[in-house]
């Protein structure tokens, strides 16, 4: 592993994400499993911030006038639709292939996201603030993750929220994650997760409160095979959300 | 390059006006989206008398649909209730019998008329910002790319839509375009259709008898009248419609009986072919079929409105469902999910009415025997009876919430 010292990011993963890029948007190609997990994680981050900021979300633009901060964004399957619920969407990713994509895609659909190429300690440098901040499927892909929750910590605003998603550190998340997903299914390429890298709820939940922030939520993603769709739902044996937020004023 | 007029962006463009295209746009624009309607034919003709003689027999989940979008309060003193539903295999005693009490309060469908329908739409989709209908308009082109859909229409202007439904009937222009192969067959079969006046009150009882030449049935409308949808083999049926009125009500009253006193005819008569088209696919990148263009179903039992009713449910539901995601509400995760959601539903509803025609139009005395015995067995299971029931009101298996009541 190459990763640097004072960096949450490693180098390794991004290489392996970067050959892939071109293929972001396409929901049968590579990223497939993230386009059908994007209606669960996007109604959980929905819910949970409409919540947290008194909004509607039936009314159109439910976000207008927020921040938010989608950290390790890749092609920007969460950006877009952020942006269309009316949040002033920054996607960072360390991946300028995948960035290259995004800008593309966004434009193509009339949306105005700001992507850089920087990492969290850039923005944090920057005194930029965020009123949310996601950080999901990322966290299993840090160097350090406890190092990486305090940095996306220190982009939320006070009052704001942070909300990030992980695999369990479990038997069954390797079975699926890595065994059914890489291997028997090929819906990851293999060598996208590394077991040992993933977080058990207990340890992220320390993680987000030494970075300072009070956990709200855990809930488990499940697949449903009737419907053939993704779901919340309380068990968190293989992949789960936290919502935690700042204490503060708004 | 020629000066283009700007284009407008909306969320759902819907080709084709008529009951299924403004139904849905009603549904997707009551939620909150941007809608265009782009329809040929002009508002006021289709609302005229001579242009559409039938009634729809509205089950009671299609009523569940129209009062969650809206439209149900505009025809409520326009519907009259199906109270009873009576089948009969011909001049056999043995009857079904469909009582709305069987099930609760609730009737078990509501009959309206065609153009009474379509004012009622006009009237709710009138009422709607986000909804924008262009008719009379043609659309003159259409084009899918990756991001979005490009109309141009007839009146100069362009339209960008994330998402085109085509409601453009059973012909369908969309479905051809998008190359989408059809299958079905004629049932060599014309359904006549007309109004009658009574002398005595239907008491909201709707009569199916099933003859070899196909379906009888009586369905009761406001005042004393009944609407004919009457099933003969095409030369037959020619027969009939070359007669003066006086002799046609004759033939008439043979079939439908004394039980409701004289009849007089009520308006024209007007003739349709009978058969049946089911679209192979129901979706194309960027395009969802709905209504007609998806399926042409046999009359038999009064369901075709009604499935593309519960298309519309669907199709909406995922939509509306999506954008508040701010999903692209064209993208390929919808469309997989109404493709999959609506298929069983279809092919059951196909199966039904299909098998139900080749049952009945049929004298061979065995087949007699066995659909009389299976009538008469129906009847006494009151399970079966009511899993029945509820499928001709619209309301079994995985159903969207429009359907059982709910909002978007």
């Amino acid at each position: 592993m190459t990763a640097d010292r004072q960096t949450s990011i490693d180098r390794d993963e991004i290489a392996r994400f970067s050959a892939l890029a071109p293929q972001w948007w396409d929901e049968d190609g590579p990223f497939r499993p993230l386009h059908r997990l994007n209606p669960a994680r996007l109604s959980y981050v929905r819910d949970r911030l409409a919540a947290h900021f008194s909004r509607d979300p039936k009314q159109p633009r439910p976000f207008a006038g927020l921040r938010l901060l989608d950290i390790g964004c890749g092609g920007g399957l969460m950006c877009e639709p952020l942006t269309r619920l009316g949040f002033t969407v920054t996607g960072i990713d360390a991946d300028e292939a995948a960035l290259g994509v995004a800008r593309d895609h966004a434009e193509g659909q009339g949306l105005a996201i700001d992507y850089r190429a920087q990492n969290a300690e850039d923005l944090a440098a920057e005194n930029i603030r965020f009123d949310a901040v996601l950080a999901l499927e990322v966290v299993e892909h840090a160097a350090d993750p406890t190092l990486f929750i305090a940095q996306a910590a220190a982009l939320v605003k006070s009052g704001g929220a942070l909300i990030a998603s992980t695999l369990n550190r479990t038997p069954a998340a390797f079975l699926v994650a890595i065994l059914g997903a890489e291997y028997v299914m090929r819906w990851l390429p293999r060598g996208t997760h590394e077991y040992g890298k993933f977080r058990r709820p207990s340890e992220l939940a320390r993680d987000l409160r030494s970075a300072g922030l009070s956990l709200g939520d855990i809930s488990g993603l499940g697949y449903d095979p009737w419907r053939d769709r993704w779901r919340i739902q309380p068990g968190l044996r293989v992949n789960y959300l936290t919502f935690a937020t700042k204490p503060g004023a708004q | 390059m020629a000066k283009q007029k700007a284009e407008q962006r909306v969320d759902l463009a819907v080709v084709g006006g008529g009951l299924s295209g403004l139904t849905l746009g009603i549904a997707c624009a009551s939620a909150g989206l941007s809608v265009a309607v782009v329809d040929r034919e002009d508002p006021a003709a289709t609302m005229a008398a001579p242009y559409d003689g039938r009634t729809t027999a509205v089950a009671y989940g299609s009523q569940q649909v129209l009062a969650g979008i809206g439209v149900w309060k505009f025809l409520e003193p326009e519907a009259e209730p199906i109270r009873e539903i009576r089948v009969a295999d011909g001049e056999s005693p043995l009857f079904l019998h469909y009582d709305h009490r069987d099930l609760g309060t609730a009737p078990l469908g509501f009959i309206v008329e065609n153009r009474l329908l379509r004012r009622g739409l006009h009237q709710r989709a009138r009422a709607l910002s986000g909804l924008d209908l262009r008719a009379p308009c043609r659309v003159e082109s259409t084009e899918f790319s990756n991001g979005s859909a490009v109309l141009r229409l007839s009146d100069g202007q362009t339209l960008r839509a994330a998402l085109v439904a085509g409601c453009d009937g059973r012909h369908s222009p969309l479905r051809e375009a998008a190359g989408i192969k059809t299958f079905g067959t004629n049932y060599r079969q014309t359904a006549l259709v007309c109004t009658v006046r009574h002398e005595l009150p239907h008491d909201g009882v709707a009569v199916e008898h099933f003859r070899s030449s196909g379906p009888f049935a009586i369905l009761p409308m406001t005042g004393n009248r009944s609407s004919i949808v009457w099933t003969e083999r095409p030369d037959d049926a020619k027969r009939l419609l070359a007669l003066n009125n006086a002799a046609f009500t004759r033939e008439l009253a043979r079939r439908f009986g004394d039980h409701l006193g004289e009849l007089t005819l009520d308006g024209d008569r007007w003739s349709y072919p009978l058969s049946l088209l089911i679209a192979k696919r129901y979706t194309a990148p960027r395009l969802a079929l709905v209504g007609d263009a998806a399926h042409v179903i046999h009359p038999i039992a009064g369901q075709g409105w009604n499935l593309g009713v519960r298309d519309i449910a669907a199709l909406a539901e995922l939509v509306v469902d999506a954008s508040r995601l701010g999903l692209d509400i064209g993208g390929g995760e919808v469309l997989r999910r109404y493709e999959r959601w609506r298929r069983f539903d279809i092919m059951t509803l196909v199966a039904v009415t299909d098998g139900l025609n080749r049952l009945f139009a049929n004298d061979a005395p065995p087949i007699r025997l066995i659909r009389d015995l299976g009538l008469a067995a129906v009847h006494r299971a009151p399970r079966l009876k009511r899993f029945l029931m509820r499928h001709a009101m619209g309301t079994v298996g995985d159903s969207p919430r429009l359907v059982r009541g709910e909002t978007l």
